[in-house]
Protein backbone atom coordinates (compact mmCIF):
# COMPACT_ATOMS: atom_id res chain seq x y z
CA UNK A 1 0.00 0.00 0.00
CA UNK A 2 3.10 2.39 0.80
CA UNK A 3 4.56 1.56 -2.44
CA UNK A 4 2.09 2.36 -4.31
CA UNK A 5 1.18 5.60 -2.65
CA UNK A 6 4.67 6.13 -3.01
CA UNK A 7 4.85 5.26 -6.76
CA UNK A 8 1.81 7.74 -7.26
CA UNK A 9 3.62 10.65 -5.65
CA UNK A 10 6.60 9.86 -7.70
CA UNK A 11 4.21 9.84 -11.11
CA UNK A 12 3.03 13.08 -9.67
CA UNK A 13 6.02 14.34 -9.30
CA UNK A 14 6.83 13.92 -12.69
CA UNK A 15 3.80 15.03 -14.23
CA UNK A 16 4.12 18.16 -12.39
CA UNK A 17 8.05 18.17 -13.49
CA UNK A 18 7.06 17.59 -17.35
CA UNK A 19 4.26 20.44 -17.03
CA UNK A 20 6.69 22.83 -15.76
CA UNK A 21 9.53 21.80 -18.41
CA UNK A 22 6.60 22.40 -21.24
CA UNK A 23 5.34 25.69 -19.62
CA UNK A 24 9.25 26.38 -19.79
CA UNK A 25 9.94 25.84 -23.57
CA UNK A 26 6.48 27.22 -24.68
CA UNK A 27 7.27 30.56 -22.53
CA UNK A 28 11.03 30.42 -24.35
CA UNK A 29 9.57 29.79 -27.77
CA UNK A 30 6.75 32.43 -27.55
CA UNK A 31 9.97 35.01 -26.77
CA UNK A 32 12.37 33.49 -29.59
CA UNK A 33 8.87 33.74 -31.96
CA UNK A 34 7.92 37.33 -30.97
CA UNK A 35 10.39 40.42 -32.09
CA UNK A 36 11.81 42.00 -28.97
CA UNK A 37 10.14 45.57 -29.33
CA UNK A 38 6.63 43.87 -31.28
CA UNK A 39 3.50 44.02 -28.89
CA UNK A 40 0.52 41.64 -29.56
CA UNK A 41 -2.00 42.13 -32.63
CA UNK A 42 -5.33 42.61 -30.21
CA UNK A 43 -3.39 45.40 -28.64
CA UNK A 44 -2.14 46.84 -32.17
CA UNK A 45 -5.16 46.67 -33.63
CA UNK A 46 -6.51 48.63 -30.37
CA UNK A 47 -4.24 51.24 -31.05
CA UNK A 48 -4.93 51.49 -34.62
CA UNK A 49 -8.67 52.04 -34.24
CA UNK A 50 -7.46 55.17 -32.42
CA UNK A 51 -4.58 56.63 -33.62
CA UNK A 52 -5.38 55.37 -37.52
CA UNK A 53 -1.90 55.76 -39.42
CA UNK A 54 -0.47 58.81 -37.91
CA UNK A 55 2.60 57.82 -36.72
CA UNK A 56 3.03 57.31 -33.20
CA UNK A 57 5.97 59.62 -31.30
CA UNK A 58 7.63 58.64 -27.75
CA UNK A 59 7.56 61.34 -25.11
CA UNK A 60 5.59 64.53 -23.67
CA UNK A 61 3.15 61.67 -22.05
CA UNK A 62 3.97 60.59 -18.34
CA UNK A 63 1.79 57.24 -17.56
CA UNK A 64 2.09 56.57 -13.46
CA UNK A 65 1.20 53.20 -12.74
CA UNK A 66 3.48 51.47 -9.93
CA UNK A 67 6.17 48.74 -10.91
CA UNK A 68 5.23 46.19 -8.41
CA UNK A 69 1.60 45.50 -8.25
CA UNK A 70 0.13 42.98 -4.96
CA UNK A 71 -4.00 43.38 -6.17
CA UNK A 72 -3.97 44.00 -9.92
CA UNK A 73 -7.83 44.40 -8.65
CA UNK A 74 -7.74 48.05 -8.59
CA UNK A 75 -4.01 49.88 -9.53
CA UNK A 76 -4.03 53.38 -9.32
CA UNK A 77 -3.09 55.01 -12.50
CA UNK A 78 -2.17 58.39 -13.43
CA UNK A 79 -1.37 59.92 -17.11
CA UNK A 80 -0.16 63.23 -17.51
CA UNK A 81 0.68 65.20 -20.79
CA UNK A 82 2.62 68.09 -21.37
CA UNK A 83 0.41 70.80 -23.06
CA UNK A 84 0.00 74.33 -22.50
CA UNK A 85 -3.64 73.49 -22.79
CA UNK A 86 -3.89 76.27 -24.84
CA UNK A 87 -6.87 76.93 -27.90
CA UNK A 88 -3.89 76.67 -30.50
CA UNK A 89 -2.36 73.64 -28.65
CA UNK A 90 -4.03 71.33 -26.32
CA UNK A 91 -4.68 67.73 -25.78
CA UNK A 92 -7.91 66.10 -27.29
CA UNK A 93 -7.70 62.93 -26.29
CA UNK A 94 -5.88 60.32 -24.40
CA UNK A 95 -6.50 56.84 -24.31
CA UNK A 96 -4.72 53.94 -22.00
CA UNK A 97 -3.85 50.47 -23.82
CA UNK A 98 -3.06 46.87 -21.90
CA UNK A 99 -1.51 43.42 -23.59
CA UNK A 100 -2.26 41.06 -21.18
CA UNK A 101 -5.96 41.88 -20.01
CA UNK A 102 -9.14 40.47 -22.20
CA UNK A 103 -9.10 43.06 -23.90
CA UNK A 104 -6.98 45.74 -24.65
CA UNK A 105 -8.39 48.61 -23.78
CA UNK A 106 -8.64 50.55 -20.66
CA UNK A 107 -9.65 53.82 -20.70
CA UNK A 108 -10.21 57.25 -23.44
CA UNK A 109 -10.80 60.42 -22.43
CA UNK A 110 -11.38 63.22 -24.33
CA UNK A 111 -10.42 66.79 -22.51
CA UNK A 112 -10.27 70.07 -24.09
CA UNK A 113 -8.41 74.01 -23.41
CA UNK A 114 -11.18 73.99 -20.92
CA UNK A 115 -9.32 71.48 -18.73
CA UNK A 116 -6.31 73.75 -17.94
CA UNK A 117 -4.03 70.69 -17.46
CA UNK A 118 -4.51 67.38 -19.46
CA UNK A 119 -4.18 64.93 -16.40
CA UNK A 120 -6.17 62.28 -15.65
CA UNK A 121 -6.23 59.61 -12.63
CA UNK A 122 -8.27 56.28 -12.26
CA UNK A 123 -8.23 52.96 -10.93
CA UNK A 124 -7.38 49.77 -13.20
CA UNK A 125 -7.48 45.99 -13.42
CA UNK A 126 -4.75 44.15 -14.76
CA UNK A 127 -4.73 40.69 -15.45
CA UNK A 128 -0.98 39.61 -15.84
CA UNK A 129 2.03 41.48 -15.71
CA UNK A 130 2.21 43.24 -19.03
CA UNK A 131 3.17 46.44 -20.51
CA UNK A 132 0.59 49.07 -20.13
CA UNK A 133 0.37 52.02 -22.62
CA UNK A 134 -0.65 55.26 -22.72
CA UNK A 135 -1.24 57.44 -26.38
CA UNK A 136 -2.12 61.24 -26.40
CA UNK A 137 -3.61 62.67 -29.07
CA UNK A 138 -2.52 66.80 -29.71
CA UNK A 139 -4.45 69.23 -31.52
CA UNK A 140 -2.00 69.21 -33.96
CA UNK A 141 -3.18 65.31 -35.18
CA UNK A 142 0.53 64.46 -33.57
CA UNK A 143 0.30 61.71 -31.00
CA UNK A 144 2.65 60.85 -28.29
CA UNK A 145 3.20 57.66 -26.20
CA UNK A 146 4.20 56.72 -22.96
CA UNK A 147 4.98 52.83 -21.57
CA UNK A 148 5.17 50.85 -18.32
CA UNK A 149 6.05 47.26 -17.72
CA UNK A 150 3.77 45.99 -14.47
CA UNK A 151 4.85 43.01 -12.61
CA UNK A 152 1.39 41.89 -10.80
CA UNK A 153 1.35 39.27 -8.38
CA UNK A 154 -1.95 38.81 -8.13
CA UNK A 155 -3.94 38.43 -10.81
CA UNK A 156 -7.65 40.71 -11.84
CA UNK A 157 -10.43 39.84 -14.12
CA UNK A 158 -10.60 36.17 -13.90
CA UNK A 159 -10.49 34.73 -10.83
CA UNK A 160 -13.61 33.01 -9.39
CA UNK A 161 -15.53 34.61 -6.54
CA UNK A 162 -16.70 33.22 -3.69
CA UNK A 163 -19.94 34.95 -3.52
CA UNK B 1 -26.49 52.92 -9.02
CA UNK B 2 -25.67 54.25 -5.31
CA UNK B 3 -25.26 57.80 -4.69
CA UNK B 4 -21.82 59.13 -6.50
CA UNK B 5 -18.66 61.00 -4.16
CA UNK B 6 -17.59 64.09 -5.77
CA UNK B 7 -14.83 66.40 -4.33
CA UNK B 8 -14.06 69.76 -5.45
CA UNK B 9 -11.27 72.00 -3.63
CA UNK B 10 -12.71 74.55 -1.14
CA UNK B 11 -11.80 78.52 -2.35
CA UNK B 12 -11.73 78.60 -6.05
CA UNK B 13 -10.45 81.83 -7.38
CA UNK B 14 -11.47 82.49 -11.03
CA UNK B 15 -8.64 80.79 -13.59
CA UNK B 16 -8.23 78.43 -11.04
CA UNK B 17 -6.99 74.98 -12.35
CA UNK B 18 -9.28 72.56 -10.15
CA UNK B 19 -8.87 68.80 -9.54
CA UNK B 20 -12.29 67.40 -9.83
CA UNK B 21 -12.37 63.82 -8.45
CA UNK B 22 -15.15 61.53 -8.61
CA UNK B 23 -16.30 58.13 -7.37
CA UNK B 24 -19.35 55.66 -7.74
CA UNK B 25 -20.28 52.89 -6.29
CA UNK B 26 -20.00 50.20 -9.02
CA UNK B 27 -19.38 46.21 -9.50
CA UNK B 28 -18.09 47.01 -12.72
CA UNK B 29 -18.45 43.16 -13.89
CA UNK B 30 -16.18 42.14 -16.52
CA UNK B 31 -18.20 38.94 -17.93
CA UNK B 32 -14.89 37.09 -17.82
CA UNK B 33 -15.46 35.92 -14.07
CA UNK B 34 -17.20 32.65 -13.02
CA UNK B 35 -19.56 32.35 -10.22
CA UNK B 36 -19.79 29.27 -7.66
CA UNK B 37 -22.39 27.96 -9.97
CA UNK B 38 -19.96 27.59 -12.75
CA UNK B 39 -21.42 30.11 -15.28
CA UNK B 40 -19.89 33.07 -16.41
CA UNK B 41 -21.42 36.79 -14.22
CA UNK B 42 -22.83 38.42 -16.71
CA UNK B 43 -20.75 41.74 -17.52
CA UNK B 44 -22.22 44.99 -16.03
CA UNK B 45 -20.00 48.12 -17.32
CA UNK B 46 -20.27 51.90 -16.43
CA UNK B 47 -19.74 52.82 -20.25
CA UNK B 48 -19.38 56.27 -20.30
CA UNK B 49 -18.47 59.55 -17.63
CA UNK B 50 -19.18 62.70 -18.61
CA UNK B 51 -18.85 66.30 -16.73
CA UNK B 52 -20.25 69.50 -18.03
CA UNK B 53 -19.53 72.73 -16.62
CA UNK B 54 -22.53 75.37 -16.74
CA UNK B 55 -24.18 72.93 -19.63
CA UNK B 56 -20.61 72.73 -21.48
CA UNK B 57 -18.93 69.52 -21.56
CA UNK B 58 -15.45 69.87 -20.08
CA UNK B 59 -14.32 66.00 -20.09
CA UNK B 60 -15.97 62.86 -21.07
CA UNK B 61 -14.60 59.59 -20.82
CA UNK B 62 -15.14 55.60 -21.75
CA UNK B 63 -14.52 53.07 -19.44
CA UNK B 64 -13.65 49.12 -20.24
CA UNK B 65 -13.51 46.64 -17.69
CA UNK B 66 -10.33 47.25 -17.10
CA UNK B 67 -11.30 49.94 -14.62
CA UNK B 68 -11.57 48.83 -11.07
CA UNK B 69 -14.83 48.37 -9.27
CA UNK B 70 -16.49 51.53 -7.97
CA UNK B 71 -14.96 54.12 -10.64
CA UNK B 72 -12.62 56.44 -9.62
CA UNK B 73 -11.93 59.11 -12.03
CA UNK B 74 -10.14 62.14 -11.57
CA UNK B 75 -9.21 65.10 -13.48
CA UNK B 76 -8.97 69.05 -14.13
CA UNK B 77 -10.68 71.87 -15.07
CA UNK B 78 -10.33 75.66 -15.23
CA UNK B 79 -12.86 77.57 -12.81
CA UNK B 80 -14.15 79.97 -14.93
CA UNK B 81 -17.76 81.06 -13.14
CA UNK B 82 -19.77 80.47 -10.24
CA UNK B 83 -22.86 77.71 -11.58
CA UNK B 84 -22.99 73.90 -11.32
CA UNK B 85 -21.30 71.07 -12.48
CA UNK B 86 -23.05 68.06 -13.92
CA UNK B 87 -21.61 64.68 -13.84
CA UNK B 88 -23.44 61.68 -15.58
CA UNK B 89 -22.52 58.07 -15.59
CA UNK B 90 -24.04 55.96 -18.18
CA UNK B 91 -23.72 52.42 -18.08
CA UNK B 92 -23.77 49.29 -20.98
CA UNK B 93 -27.93 48.97 -20.93
CA UNK B 94 -28.60 53.03 -21.09
CA UNK B 95 -29.13 53.26 -17.69
CA UNK B 96 -27.71 57.05 -16.27
CA UNK B 97 -26.69 58.30 -13.15
CA UNK B 98 -26.50 62.40 -12.64
CA UNK B 99 -25.20 64.38 -9.80
CA UNK B 100 -25.26 68.00 -10.03
CA UNK B 101 -22.72 69.76 -7.46
CA UNK B 102 -22.61 73.64 -7.20
CA UNK B 103 -19.53 75.23 -7.66
CA UNK B 104 -18.70 78.93 -6.40
CA UNK B 105 -15.81 80.43 -7.51
CA UNK B 106 -14.86 84.12 -6.00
Amino acid sequence: MAGMKDKLRRSRREVIRTAAMLAGAAGLARVIVRPAAATPEMLQEAIRAAVGEAPVNKGRVKLDLPPLVENGNSVPMTVAVESPMTKADHVKAIHVFNEKNPQPYVISVWLGPRAGRAAVSTRIRLADSQTVTAIAELSDGSFWSDSVDVIVTLAACIEETTH
Amino acid sequence: MARPLIHIPSDIRRGDIIEIKTLISHVMETGYRIGVTGLPIPRDIIEDFVCQYNGEEVFRARLAPAIAANPYISFFTVATESGTLEFSWTDQHGKTQVQITAITVT
